[in-house]
Order: structure tokens, then sequence, then C-alpha cells
């Protein structure tokens, strides 16, 4: 698939925002003051500009409302509900923290969960897709967690932090592991996707058309492997062990920064390498994979 | 809505024959200048250098090894199959994206859709388009503005691919009805599912190429052995010692 910009923004800055405004919502932290508002905007600006790097992925934007109506069947359209609640309902948390207005921690609770649910939602927009078997996995929802947890707790300033973002790194070598062969376990080759294995083995003679196409452009996209390898490793160094090291260090909220940085640098290589190297089963009638 | 209905009146779809079709790409140009009309399918650089466009349906040519028999050719004509099952449908957040209830017909409402691709995404067969110029996604319609149009002939009262298609190797009609023609056909020739393991359950079928034989000689091949005599047998002896 191809990695656009836009969907690899917005799903990390989102994740990293939601898993933080999911602790603020707990009282992980409990700021007053100027410190709530720092705290409570940062939380809001990576949720909010996560959301609206999404709508640079949309052809048609003026019906953006209209993603509302179908969540009985729709993740993307139960996401959109997610976020908006969630950022609605700990709208009240924020400012009673900033306030000091004491609001029962219930309501900071709930919507610290919707928090994650929100997450969710985003990580099952991908899951759901059978077409693109790397992504149609229990594992794909468990990443997008744990890297929200994870840069969640860091932001906050957990003391348990460190061993969340190891969890991360252990979660991305398991979905890179199981995600390797997910298109062979999926068993389509040309043969199911033309139906001509009754006849023997079939090859492209001619491509069908000479020059790009939506779906070449879209959903067929070709990475190196070697130069995949080396993301592997990046991704696993800056959103894993890097940032667990540094915060081990007494470096105070500096640590914090740098190792909250460090991690989302992490997080997008390796949501990079999340669409980059999903394929779709379309790519078949194109010939790839042989 | 996006949610698909239970069942649906009728089935309509296409068969499509890989025996007699021979790849000419009538069908390709026939959909797009059909369903280019109004707001259209849009091209971008289409006399230049990397010249590309939304179309409805593509042809695709394989070669296929064959165990014990001719490597054989096939073309083979790929738009949307209307599937029963379309996870296309249910993946989309507007409701832009639907499966008709009265004949099973899957199909984008534009005004709806924001082009955010995802039903794109959903499709295993490649079978949508996003139009670069409307961001909005087309797809194949079956030709509905011209399958109940009273305005048309009665004999254009069919999907332009089929109306088109030179070798007939296109042809509409109701599968829900087992008397049909299409149904009639899928049961004579084992008509098929394409990725029947993506659970989508099609509603348009695939005719296999019939099984050719070992090559027959061809009738000029005794000639190949003729012994040239005479004056061109001497000929061809000096000949052959330059
Ligand atoms: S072929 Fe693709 S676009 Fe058409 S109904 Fe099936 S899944 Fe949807
Ligand atoms: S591109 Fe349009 S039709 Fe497709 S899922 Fe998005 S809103 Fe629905
Ligand atoms: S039925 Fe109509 S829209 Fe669909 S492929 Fe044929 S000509 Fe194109």
């Amino acid at each position: 698939m191809h990695p656009a910009a836009s969907v690899i923004l917005f799903s990390t800055l989102s994740g990293l925002g939601f898993g933080f405004l999911a602790f603020l919502g707990w009282g992980a932290l409990a700021p007053s003051g100027w410190a709530a508002f720092f705290l409570w905007a940062l939380g809001y600006g990576l949720a909010v500009t996560g959301l609206l790097a999404s709508t640079f992925h949309l052809g048609n934007p003026r019906n953006a409302l209209k993603a509302f109506t179908q969540w009985r069947t729709s993740w993307l359209s139960r996401e959109a509900w997610a976020s908006v609640v969630t950022l609605v309902l700990l709208a009240p948390v924020a400012l009673s923290g900033i306030f000091g207005l004491g609001l029962p921690r219930l309501v900071g609770q709930v919507g610290g969960a919707l928090a994650l649910g929100t997450v969710f939602t985003t990580a099952m927009i991908y899951t759901q897709i059978k077409a693109v078997p790397r992504w149609h996995h229990w594992l794909t929802p468990v990443m997008f967690l744990s890297f929200a947890v994870a840069g969640g707790a860091t932001l906050s300033g957990r003391l348990w932090a460190p061993l969340a973002l190891l969890s991360v790194g252990a979660v991305l070598l398991a979905v890179w592991r199981v995600g390797d062969g997910a298109f062979v376990r999926a068993g389509q080759t040309l043969g199911t996707a033309t139906g001509l294995d009754r006849l023997g083995l079939p090859s492209v003679l001619d491509p069908a058309h000479t020059a790009g196409n939506y779906l070449k452009r879209e959903m067929i996209f070709v990475v190196g492997r070697k130069h995949a390898a080396k993301l592997r490793k990046l991704a696993l160094l800056l959103a894993s062990a890097l940032p667990a090291l540094i915060l081990l260090l007494p470096l105070g909220v500096w640590g914090i920064a740098l190792a909250a940085a460090l991690h989302l640098a992490g997080a997008l290589a390796a949501r990079w390498l999340f669409f980059a190297e999903a394929e779709h089963v379309v790519g078949l009638y194109y010939g790839a994979r042989g | 809505m996006t949610a698909l209905p239970q069942a649906t009146e009728k089935r309509l779809g296409l068969v499509i024959d890989l025996d007699t079709c021979v790849g000419c790409q009538a069908c390709v140009t026939a959909c797009k200048g059909w369903n280019d009309g109004g707001i259209g399918l849009s091209d971008q650089d289409p006399y230049g250098a990397s010249p590309s466009g939304t179309f409805l349906n593509r042809v695709h040519s394989y070669q296929v090894a064959v165990p014990d028999g001719p490597a054989q050719v096939v073309t083979f004509p790929r738009s949307c199959l209307h599937c029963d099952n379309a996870p296309c449908v249910t993946v989309c957040p507007t409701g832009a994206s639907y499966k008709r209830a009265e004949d099973g017909i899957v199909l984008v409402n534009e005004d709806a859709c924001i082009g955010c691709g995802l039903c794109a995404w959903a499709c295993p067969y490649g079978a949508r388009e996003m139009d670069a110029a409307q961001g909005v996604m087309k797809k194949c319609t079956l030709c509905v503005d011209r399958i109940y149009n009273e305005t048309l002939p009665e004999v254009d009262r069919e999907p332009a691919c089929v109306r088109t298609c030179p070798t007939n190797a296109r042809h509409f009609g109701d599968f829900a009805d087992p008397e049909s023609h299409v149904s009639k056909l899928v049961a004579e020739r084992g008509g098929y599912d394409l990725m029947p393991g993506m659970g989508t359950q099609p509603t348009n079928k695939y005719l296999p190429p019939r099984a050719k034989g070992p090559g027959a000689a061809s009738p000029l091949a005794p000639l190949l052995d003729v012994k040239a005599t005479g004056i061109a047998g001497w000929l061809d002896r000096m000949l052959g010692k330059i």
C-alpha cells in the first residue's frame, strides 16, 4: 500500500495524542494551573493534528460530516464518533484540572477509556481489510494500542514506561514475524485471482495498461528488502530500546522529552513500514508476487 | 445505508466467457464511452508523456503453462463483480457505497462520497478507482442507466460492454432466476467465482477456457518433407555445396 504521509501522520500522532489523553483522563498526572494547561494542550494538540492530517487523505472533504452516519457497519465512522466523543468528554476534565474545579474523577476515567477505544477503532480500519493479509490479524490492534499506551506512559512519566516501550519492541517483532508470512497463508495467487489455476500456471503476458492508474499508485507499492530490513532496525531502536534506556537515566523532564521525541520518530518509521510492506491482493492481477 | 441487504430480489450481473474473449478491448472503450457522459470519468495528461485515467473495466492478458498440453493465452476482463457479501459497502463511513435490495447492483452515490478510498482498499478485485479530478470513487454501475432505460431501443437495454462485445464473451442477466440465460451458461460451462477465499460471494461468474487438445498437425506439413527432383534437385544439390 502507498505509504501516504497523511495516513502515517494521522495514525501516529492521533495514537500518541489519545494515548496521552487516556493517562491524563485517568489522573495519572494531576496537574493544575499552567502545568495542566500545557499538558492537556499537548494531548489535544497531538490528537487534533492527527485527525486534521487524515482529512488530507480525502478526495472530497466537503462531505466529511457524512462520515458520522454509518457507525453501525463502518469502523471509519466509529472512529469519527469515538474521537469526537472522547475530545468533548475530556474537555471539562481538562478545564477542571486547569482551574481546579474538582470534577468527579469518573468522567475522566470514562474519557480515558474512550481515548484508548478511539485508538482501537483506528486500528480496526486496517484490521478489517481482508484483501491486505498483513493487516488482517489481531496483532494489528495490539500494536496500535501498545504504541498508544507506551507513548502515553512516557509522556506522563510513569515509572513503568521503559517496560511499556520495550513491549512495543516485542510487539513489533511479533507483527513482522507473523506479517511476513501472511500473504502466502491467505492463499491467493494469480491462479485464484483469475481462476486459471484450473488450467495450469498463469503469468502476466502483457500489462492491461502501460501507464499508471489509481490501483497501481495506491495499492501496489514495492519496498526493497534491504531498505525494509534497515528501517525495521531503526524503528526498533528509536521506538523502543533508546527511549527506554534514556528514561532510566536521571535526566528528569528533559529525559522524558527526548525519550518521547525519539519514540515518535520510531513510531513514524514503524508506521511507514506498516503501509509500505502491506501487499494488497489486487497486485496479483498486475503480476506482483510472480 | 452501508448495511448489506439480507437477500436481493434479483441478482443482476455478468457472465464473462474466457474462452471466446479475444482481448480486443472493445468493452473497455464502450464502458468508458458510455460512462463518460454526464460528470464522467476523468483522464490526466491523456495525450502527454504519462497518461492516466479512470476506467471501470480493464482487460488483462495472461499466459498459462498447461501441464500436458500447449500453453494458452487468456485475455481477462476485470470489472466489478457486484458481490453479495460486498466488503466495499460495509466499510464505507458515509453510506455512499451501497448495494440495491431490488437487483443487487453495487453503486456509489457520488454526492455523499468523501473520497476516503477505503472501499477501494476493501475490494480484492481492484474494481474501484478514485477519479483524480473529482475526488470521488468510481465503479461499474452495471450500466443501471441503460438496462432500465425505456428511451433506448430494447436491444440496447443491456450493459454497454455486453452490447459491444464482438465475440459475445460478456452476458448479462439475473442469477436469481435458475432459468435465465446466465444461470444456464454457468451450469453448463462450470462458471466460477474469482478468489472465493475472500468470502465476497461475487455475482459475476467467469467461464473457463475450453480444454484444447494437443496441437493438430498443419495441413501444409507434408510439403515440408518434399524432396526436389530433376533440375530443381540438381540445383538444390549444387547450391547446397556452395
Ligand atoms: S467486486 Fe469489489 S467493488 Fe465490486 S462489489 Fe465486489 S468487492 Fe465491491
Ligand atoms: S471513497 Fe466514498 S464510497 Fe468509498 S468508502 Fe469512502 S466515502 Fe464511501
Ligand atoms: S456494465 Fe457498464 S459500467 Fe460495468 S463494466 Fe460493463 S459497460 Fe462498464
